[in-house]
Parts: structure tokens; sequence; C-alpha cells
């Protein structure tokens, strides 16, 4: 028996290594199928013992927040019940080309940002889209994107792997679907209908059953626990321009368990202000009954009031029949620049309708959706409790001033005392090194910070031997710095190797990080060619973009490399995850 | 030179004459705080590490460390600045301080909050703008200051000069501020401006007056040109008095020794003390007695006991007379008997005046020499204005206030324009009391303070001018100094009304200075209530106003009535305490 993967405890290990020695065939059989029973009952991941011949299916994903990967698990799960072969394939880890050896394909990716694909699948994309792209004949595939309807480019990379299949000769056997922030229905729907669709050798099993009996743990996204918060702190010294909240919050007999890396769901309330202004502008009445809730109620539990987008207006217009919008909608760079800094209720204000009736308005909006916030402490260094590092967003636009739903929620609708509903989120694309003997890297800027306290509070905890060097910026040395006391401790207790500050506005011209990486180019370059892992998390429209230049730049500079080889480097750490952003 | 017992001693003596890790400890960018070591070798170079006291808790709640920053005090001998200087030290305080400017009590600039990022640039921008911080504050002879009466403007020109030729003269050699500030690249020695023959040497090349060790204490000089004794000559451990020949002719000095402020709550071996005439020496002498002060210190000073330090213990152990022959022995010739002199105050006298070659000077008030903007009196931008146009210069008075100097008949007019225009026409408009009061920084910035001073005399002056009104004393002078701890920077124990903090909220107060810095005052009341001051100090003062004999200052009354008893010598400053009834 190989214990070198095995999930098991040392001390579970041992005592199914004793048990199995000097075992019979048959024993050994019948004592598989045992443990592969008590895998069923416990809702575990143990593959059913079934036999026969089964359709081989290749689920591929392109995933960075992990919800795609998370589907593609459900995918496989699914798919298996329903007699396929399933081998699931991480865009991060595979070539494009491979796929030529598959019959039959399903596709599940995301988009970010201006329509980028994830960042584990840039290299992927780039390939599958490129002119050495082998012939996919006889392929059988559906794709279901992921996206943001607020944003311009939705679900593009579905889109892009959709048509550009196709154009490659596969056959596409059910219908693209573009999901939404609240994917879950509109996956279910996909699935469904694409495992119908695709040629089974033995379709027996109830896809739909199959679906909803995938296993689920006690608390999830659509069932988020209720966390007590035991601190609230504003990080930010008297005399910043910024609002950067410290929480911690009670995960105390909810059994919940995360990894450094992971990020925590928080369902919102939606600000009584903005809820009445919603009326306001509606003319709808607060009381109006909506199902067994009144309209406040459900405007400020259950719906996006705020967001808007051409895609929100489009709909908004499906009822209001504004020719007018529809002509701001059809000048598509005039109105996109419209929306900016401009919220749902500007667009009511602006296209008033007055046959509003609280069904009609509320269908043309969103679900409130959860917002995700990456997880800044290791449970090994906090027992049951999980720590948040959140920026309050507040801003003043076009005369009203707006904030971020989420982040002001906790700001300032929530207290020590009070319960948030939560759920966690897996991130398998931001881990850290397997071994502690490995140097990391790590580059925080702003709320950037959160997972590196988790990932030093989980290295300290663990005494990995491998050095920690942080490179952390803000707007004031003297107000911003993050977490400071605790990085001195851990300078001084010699866990964190070093600490590398860029504090943009202390000083005429402007420092971050980027400029510090390029300062102490030499010394990346070499731990980096000695294995370390690099990670960055916070912005990703700027200071990722600055960070992944400087690497370039640092290759160049330091490792002798032209750009393109540069670029292939970089590529290369990428694929070998020893460069692993969490950006937003 | 044996090392002595105190940590300042064996910092000074492995520092490397001044060195330390000050460039280390500068270029680490994790915390805004400089060593402990670091901490006391900075100050001299002008620079003293403090903290916003005001919110250290709040900081360590948001995880914080204390809010650093640096105090710089600019060494400005007699206190004479060009107007292009003070363009400067306006922009310096706006870039890279908390934006105010504060006049010190001993004619120097004095900037607070610069943090240590912003350290070197600061210092670099001084030296640019032709001052230094050099020897501003720590062991050694600070910033020389000088009378800057303008209505003796043809001896004026000659203290000057000799005060900044003391000050070049017992400035230290040592590299180390050059090859830390100011990065020239040459790494070359201070540059000094007069170096007449040295008397003996203790051949060390890097420090020939001071050698490694440097003082055992601060030391402090002043020249005074009677009658004003506006730099307090008996608070300071050297001391020159003019002695004059008509009104433009200096044919010699008085020298005086060990006087000093400094005590230390609770501890009687500590006092403060006037200083003591040592002799009388030529102009062409003054430079090399300094220099043989100095020396006779170096050696004799007590190197064990920090407190015990000053030249003014050194010369009550010693005595004046073997003090004196060690001074002798050194110069190579005798001092003269002390000439006659005659001091009538130590404040400032407001307002314009013409002088002998037809120029004019206003000096006006500023209170506690803090200058900053408010709305209802933008200070900091009128003078800002001046400076653009005026072409004599800025003098600080030994009493916080400003005298802008030499201003020619032509531009006269344009001066009182400005005056005009940002309210400053009138800053001597108050009463006699406030007009001759002084306090020091102390909180929130200064490390030494335990009560409030210069963020707290302004309304205390303001409850005591009721009662002076009352009375009809608007118009007669009294001097009252407060400071946040014993250690003495504003002087109070030879004010006629001293508060010295002795808690939060608690001053020791003290009366029967004499006014113009003659003699010591006396415990009054200890730990009285701020609030309760001008309770206690009601009754005292209509005694005064009802039974003053003619011209009989407060300080001297106090003692006629019989309040305290009068403080003759140092030694005895402690004795004769009598437990008062007070009116609260």
């Amino acid at each position: 028996m190989s214990s070198s993967n095995s999930p098991l405890p040392p001390e579970k290990l041992l005592q199914a290594q004793n048990l199995a020695a000097g075992l019979t065939q048959d024993q050994a059989n019948w004592l598989a199928g045992f443990y592969s029973g008590i895998g069923f009952a416990t809702g575990g991941a143990a593959a059913p013992m079934t036999s026969g011949a089964k359709t081989p299916l290749t689920v591929l994903y392109g995933s960075e927040s992990g919800n795609a990967e998370k589907l593609s698990g459900t995918i496989q799960k699914t798919a298996d019940k329903a007699g396929f072969k399933t081998k699931v394939v991480n865009m991060g880890d595979s070539k494009p080309a491979d796929l030529k050896k598959a019959e039959n394909l399903l596709v599940v990716v995301s988009t970010w940002g201006e329509g980028d694909p994830p960042d584990t699948a840039v290299d992927y994309y780039e390939e599958f889209m490129g002119d050495d792209m082998p012939k996919l004949d006889g392929v059988k595939f559906s794709v279901c994107g992921l996206g943001d309807t607020s944003y311009e480019h939705f679900c593009k990379m579905g889109k892009d792997f959709d048509s550009r299949l196709a154009a490659l000769g596969a056959e596409r056997v059910f219908d693209r679907v573009d999901c939404d922030v609240d994917f879950q229905a509109a996956f279910d729907k996909w699935l469904n209908g694409a495992i119908g669709a695709l040629p089974s050798a033995a379709v027996t099993a109830d896809v739909q059953a199959a679906v909803t009996a995938a296993p689920t743990a006690v608390y999830d996204k659509a069932n988020p626990y209720d966390a007590e918060i035991l601190e609230k702190v504003v990080l930010n010294g008297t005399g910043s321009i910024k609002e950067t909240l410290h929480v911690e919050l009670s995960l105390e007999g909810s059994g919940l368990t995360y990894q450094p890396g992971d990020a925590l769901g928080i369902y919102p309330v939606n600000r009584a202000a903005d809820v009445n202004a919603v009326l306001a502008a509606t003319g709808l009445k607060a009381n109006a009954k909506l199902g067994d809730k009144t309209l406040a109620e459900a405007l400020q539990f259950d719906f996006d009031i705020t967001s808007l987008s051409a895609a929100i207006a489009m709909k908004y217009n499906g009822v209001v029949g504004s020719n007018d919008l529809e002509a701001a909608i059809a000048e598509k760079a005039t109105f996109k620049d419209w929306i900016w800094g401009r919220q749902l209720v500007d667009l009511i204000e602006a296209y008033p309708f007055k046959e509003w009736t609280p069904e009609s308005f509320t269908e043309i909006l969103r679900p409130l959706a959860a917002r995700l916030y990456s997880i800044a402490s290791s449970l090994k260094a906090h027992e049951d409790e999980v720590h948040l590092t959140i920026a309050a967003v507040r801003y003043n636009s076009h005369g009203r001033d707006r904030v971020g739903v989420c982040s002001t929620f906790v700001a300032d609708e929530v207290n020590v005392g009070d319960t948030v509903r939560v759920y966690f989120h897996s991130n398998n694309n931001f881990r850290l090194p397997e071994s502690g003997d490995t140097d990391v890297i790590m580059v925080g800027p702003g709320t950037g910070i959160a997972p590196f306290r988790a990932f030093v509070e989980e290295r300290a905890a663990t005494e990995a031997k491998g050095k920690n060097w942080l490179f952390f910026g803000d707007q004031h040395f003297s107000y911003d710095f993050l977490y400071q006391l605790e990085w001195l401790d851990y300078l001084e207790d010699g866990i964190l190797t070093e600490l590398t500050t860029a504090f943009s506005r202390d000083q005429k011209e402007k420092i971050y990080v980027q400029h510090r990486l390029m300062e102490h180019g030499a010394e990346i370059w070499k731990q980096l060619e000695g294995g370390a892992h690099f990670y960055v998390c916070g912005d990703a429209s700027r200071m990722a973009k600055d960070v992944h230049q400087a690497l370039i730049d640092i290759a160049q500079e330091h490792g002798g490399k032209d750009a393109k080889q540069a670029k292939d480097w970089l590529s290369a750490l990428r694929k070998e995850k020893r460069y692993q952003r969490d950006v937003y | 030179m044996k090392v002595g017992k105190t940590a300042n001693e064996g910092i000074k003596d492995t520092s490397n004459y001044l060195r330390g890790t000050i460039l280390e400890g500068l270029a680490n960018t994790s915390t805004g705080s400089l060593s402990a070591d670091d901490q006391q070798l900075t100050k001299f170079h002008g620079i003293y590490q403090q903290d916003d006291r005001d919110i250290r808790k709040e900081r360590r709640k948001k995880k914080l460390e204390p809010a650093y920053s640096f105090m710089i005090r600019v060494r400005v001998p007699g206190g004479v600045s060009t107007p292009q200087q003070w363009l400067d030290m306006d922009r310096i305080a706006k870039e890279h301080t908390n934006g105010a400017i504060k006049l010190t009590t001993r004619q120097a600039f004095q900037f607070h909050g610069v943090i240590k990022s912003n350290l070197k640039k600061s210092i670099a921008e001084i030296n640019e703008a032709l001052f230094d911080t050099l020897a501003a504050c720590g062991d050694v002879n600070r910033n020389v200051m000088c009378n800057p009466n303008p209505n003796q403007s043809k001896v004026h020109g000659k203290v000057l000069q000799l005060a900044t030729e003391i000050s070049d003269h017992l400035s230290p050699r040592t590299g180390a501020y050059h090859d830390i500030w100011i990065d020239d690249g040459t790494g070359e020695k201070v540059k000094v401006t007069y170096d007449p023959p040295k008397i003996d040497d203790i051949a060390d090349e890097e420090e020939p007056i001071y050698g490694k060790l440097y003082l055992p204490r601060k030391f402090k000089t002043v020249i005074a040109v009677p009658p004003s004794n506006d730099v307090d000559i008996y608070a300071h451990d050297l001391g020159y008095i003019a002695i004059l020949e008509g009104d433009d002719k200096i044919v010699g000095y008085n020298v005086t020794v060990g006087g000093g402020m400094g005590m230390t709550h609770g501890n009687e071996e500590t006092f403060p003390r006037l200083a003591d005439l040592l002799g009388f020496c030529t102009p062409e002498q003054a430079v090399l007695v300094g220099e043989a002060v100095v020396r006779v210190q170096r050696d004799f000073g007590n190197r064990d006991v920090r407190t015990n330090a000053r030249l003014k213990y050194t010369v009550e152990r010693m005595g004046i007379d073997a003090f004196r022959e060690e001074v002798e022995k050194l110069c190579g010739f005798k001092l003269g008997e002390p000439r006659d002199f005659k001091f009538e105050h130590n404040g400032d006298r407001y307002g314009w005046i013409e002088d002998h070659s037809g120029n004019f000077h206003y000096t006006m008030f500023i209170e506690n020499g803090r200058i900053y903007d408010t709305d209802d009196y933008p200070l900091m931008t009128g003078l800002r204005e001046i400076a653009k146009i005026h072409d004599g210069d800025f003098r600080l008075t030994a009493n916080q206030n400003l005298i802008i100097a030499n201003i020619s008949p032509a531009k006269k007019a344009e001066i009182e324009n400005i005056l005009e225009a940002h309210k400053m026409v009138d800053s001597y408009e108050r009463s006699a009391l406030r007009l001759n009061s002084m306090a020091c920084v102390s909180l929130p910035t200064c490390g030494l303070a335990l009560a409030e001073s210069q963020r707290y005399l302004p309304d205390l002056i303001t409850e005591i001018d009721e009662i002076i009104e009352n009375v009809g004393l608007r118009h007669d002078a009294i001097t009252i100094r407060m400071t946040g701890c014993p250690n003495g920077c504003a002087r109070p124990y030879i004010s006629e009304i001293g508060f010295v903090g002795r808690a939060p909220g608690k001053y020791n107060l003290y009366l029967g200075g004499g006014f113009h810095g003659e003699r010591l005052s006396k415990l009054y009341a200890p730990s009285v209530k701020g609030t309760d001051a001008a309770k206690i100090l009601k009754p005292i003062i209509e005694d005064y106003a009802k039974n003053r004999e003619e011209g009989e200052h407060f300080g001297d009354f106090t003692i006629r009535a019989g309040y305290i008893k009068a403080t003759e010598n140092g030694r005895d400053f402690h004795k004769d305490f009598v437990e008062p009834e007070l009116a609260v």
C-alpha cells in the first residue's frame, strides 16, 4: 500500500496498513467494497464500484476564483453517475492540442476584468486561439461560461471557447449557457441538458437527481453560516483617507474549516437609504407585498439594487420601452461612459416609468450576491476564527454619495456581537508551497496583504524553514501600514525574513511595490532561481500588471533573457504553480 | 579620557564619532523608529525621535506602532535668517513636516512630525538653505544665542559675528554629519569658517576640542547686550555680557558660567542654578575663553551621574575660583575684573522702531513661537508674503517672537500692507502678561512631557487675564512661563510665575523669579490642578495691584509680601518651602 499520497492522518494510515497486512485477495476485495460504502455513506468522493464500458468525457475548466474548478467537480460526479468515465482537466496544467483526443468535451470557464481569461489559463487561451491549433473534428462539446453582467465583456471566454471549438470542427451538442454571478440555477440547467445531449453508453441515472444529490457540506453558498463578529477595528491611523477594516469572525461549533489562500463569501444587506432611494425613484410603496415579504424587505435583503450595466439597462428598457433609452444604449461607448460612476437609481431617475409593480420591477433585478474576501488568518493561529481585511468603499459621483454594498455593510451596519451570513470559497490557485522549506515572496499592497497574513501565520505555526519575504505598500507609512505591529514581531522572531515597503504618498514621487521589486531585482531573481514561489494579491487593473512586468524586467536584467525568453520564463513559472495570483 | 558610568557615555564611546548605526536604521523601512542608542546619537545631529502620545493607545489597537516622527532643530546662530532662508524653511515645513514652524526659546527653528523616510531629504534641504542641524541638541555646545535687539543696531552686527564664531569654533568636527545626511559623495568634514589657534590638544584628530566622548551633558551659550537680558544670561552654561562704550563700541565681555534650568522632580540634588560671573575678557579673547570653559567642563564634569553632569554642578562642586583657575590655565592669561552693567528686563519690545541708519524694525508677538495658519489668523502665509519682498532679515528672539528687521524705508509701506492684510498688525495688542509668556512644546510629541504646556498656557492666560483686567494690570508686564516637565526649556524657574508639569493636568507653581531673570523662583504650591491655577493666583494678584510699591515687579512683591522666600542660590532652591493656604 503506497502511503505517499494518502489523505489519511498518520495514525489512521498505520491502522489501515496493519489491517491490510496478510489479507487474502477475497478479504481485500471485500474490504475495498466495505470502505467504498463508507465513502458513499459519509458523502465522500470514493469512486462507485461499477463495471462495464463507459463513454469517455473530458471536463475542461479555466478557473480564477475557484468557481469553475468547483463546478467541474460537480460535472464529474454527475457525469460519472450518468455512466461516463470522466477526466477533469485544468487549463493551467494542460495543452489545448490534447483536445483532439477528447471524444466528448464539456468546458466551464470564467471571464475576468476586460474580457480576460483566468490567470491560470492565459497561456492555454493564447495557444487555443492561435494558428497552430489542430482541427477537432469529431469532438462533441458544450460550453458553460461564468461571468458578471455588470462587466462589458460578459462571459467573453465562454463565447470565445464556444465559437473557436465550432470553428475547429467540433460539434456543438448543446447550446452554450452564460451564467451571471448567481450561476447555480443556470449551471444546473446547462449541465442537465449537456449531459443529456452527449451520447452515453449507459444513461441510467436521473441527471437532475444526480445534480441535487451531489454531496454538500452543512454550510455552503446556498446555506450560509451565521458567523458572529468577535472584533472589528479600522486599521488605518487617524489622518488616513483610507478605511481598512480588520474583522474577526467566530466559526465555533460550525465545523467549518479553510486553508490559507481561500476566500470567505459574505452576504450583504442593502442600506435603507439605497432602498428608499429606489422606492422613491420608482414610486413603489415600501409596504407593498412581494411574496411573503414587503417590497422594502425584499429590496433590502434579496436583490442587487445598486449595480448598473448595459445588460441591466436593456432589461429595464424591456419593461419601460423608452425610445430615448434604447437610442442611448445603442451608442455603446457613450452609454458606457454614462454608466461609469452611476447606479441603478440614476437610471430610474433618468428614464422614469410610472407603471412599475413590485413584480415587474424585481424581475429586472439580479439577486443580491455575496462578496468574496481573501481570508487573512490561519486556523492554526486562530482556532475557530476567520479574519478578513476589508476596504470600505465610499465615493461621491454625479452628485451622490455612493458606497460598496458589502464593505460598508460590514463597516457601518454590523458590530461586534452581530452575525453575518458567510460561506467558504476554496481557491486552489493560491496555495503555499507543499514544502515548508520552499522560499516564498509575497507582494500584497493594500488589502492584498490579507492572504499573506494567513500565509505567514501558517508558516509560523508549521515552523516552515523557508524564507518569507513580504512586499507591502499603501499611501502613507504613518497611517496605512496594515498589521505593522504583527510584521515587526514576525521580523524580530525571524519568521519574516524581510519586509520591504513602498508608501506612495510620503514623498513627491509616487513609489509603488513594483519599484521596490526592481530595486531588489537581483535578490528576487536569485531566490526564484532557487525555487522560490512568488505570490501577488490585490488590485488587478494596475498593480498586478505592473508587478508582472517588473518580473519580466527582472528576468531580462538579472537573468540575461531577452523579452520573449523572459515572458516564456514567467509562463513556465506560472505553470509550475510557482507564480500565483489572487487579484481583483 | 575615562568613559563615565552613564549609559550615554558608553553609547558615545562606541559610536565612532556619532555615527552609530544611524545609516542602517534609516534604511529599515518596516519601522518609523531608530534604535534606542541611535536615538541618543541623532540628538547630536539636531534630531529627536518622538511620537504622538495622544494616539499611542489607539494605534496599538490598530496594530500600528506608535506614530514615530522626528523633531528637527535648525541651528541659527544669533537667530538671524535671510528672507530666502525663511522661504526655504517655510517650504520644508510644508513639504516634509506637520506644516508648522516653531520658533524655540533658543532662537532656533524647529520642525515636528518628520517621518523617518523624509528625514534625510529634510536635513539635506536645510543644508542647501545654508543652515544646519548639527549640534542643535546633544552633549555639545548648542545654538549660540545673541541679543537681536534692534535698539542697539550698531552693536548687533558685532555680537552676531561673535555668536557665529563661537558656534563654528565649538561645532563638532566629526564627518558623521556629512556621511549620513548630506550624501554629496565627498564625505568631507563639516566646514568651519572660524578656527583660531588651539590651546592644547587631546590628540584626537577627529574631534580636537571634544574628543570622542564629547561633553558630559548639553552646553548652552548666549551673548547679552544690556540693558536687555532677553537671552536669559543666567540660565545658561556660558554667557557673555557685552560691555559698551558709547553706543557702538564693545570693549569686552563679562563672562558668566554655570547657569542652567533642568532638575528632576523629587531629587533635591538637582536644581536650577543662576550663572556666576567668571571675569572679563576682550573681544579678541572671547572665543578662546569659550573653548577653555568647554574643555574644563569636558574634563571636570561628572560623567557618572547624568542628572549631575551639567556645568552648573561642576561649578557648584569646584567653586567659581577653582573653576576660573582651570580656565585661565588653559587660556594662558588672566581674566579681568567684571565690569559694571545693568539689566532692566528680559522681554521683547514690540512694534516699530527706526534705527540710526534709517531702517525700520518690526517686532511681533508670536504666541509660544508657533507659526501656522488658521482661518482667522493666516500668520504663516503673511510671513511668507513678507519674505518674498523683504530686503532685510528676520530675527528670532529668545522669547519665541520674531523681528522683521532692517526694513528699508522703500519697503516699509508694502510690508505694512501685508501685515494689515494678514491681521498681523496688532499681534502685540494683548495683555502684557500674555506678551511676556513662554511655553515649551510638551504634549503630544515631547517624550519627556508630564503635562500639557503650549496647548494649555494660552487658555490659562485667558483665565488670568480676566483677573488682571479687573484689577487694572493689563499693561503691567509679569513674566509667566510653563513647561511640561522639570527640564525647563521655557526657563520657568526665573519667571515671576512659573508652572512646571508634574502629571496630566497638574503643575508645580513657582513664584518670585526676577523680572529680568536675575533671581530664581521658589515652589509656592506643589501639584496644583491647572484648572485651579487662576483661582490660586487671584488673591495674590489683587494684593499686588493694591499694595505694590512704585515700580515694584510682581516677583519682588511676592517675596516682600511674604508669599515665598527669595531663592538666593540654586542649591537653596528646594529650601524654605512653606505649605501655602490656597484659595481653593
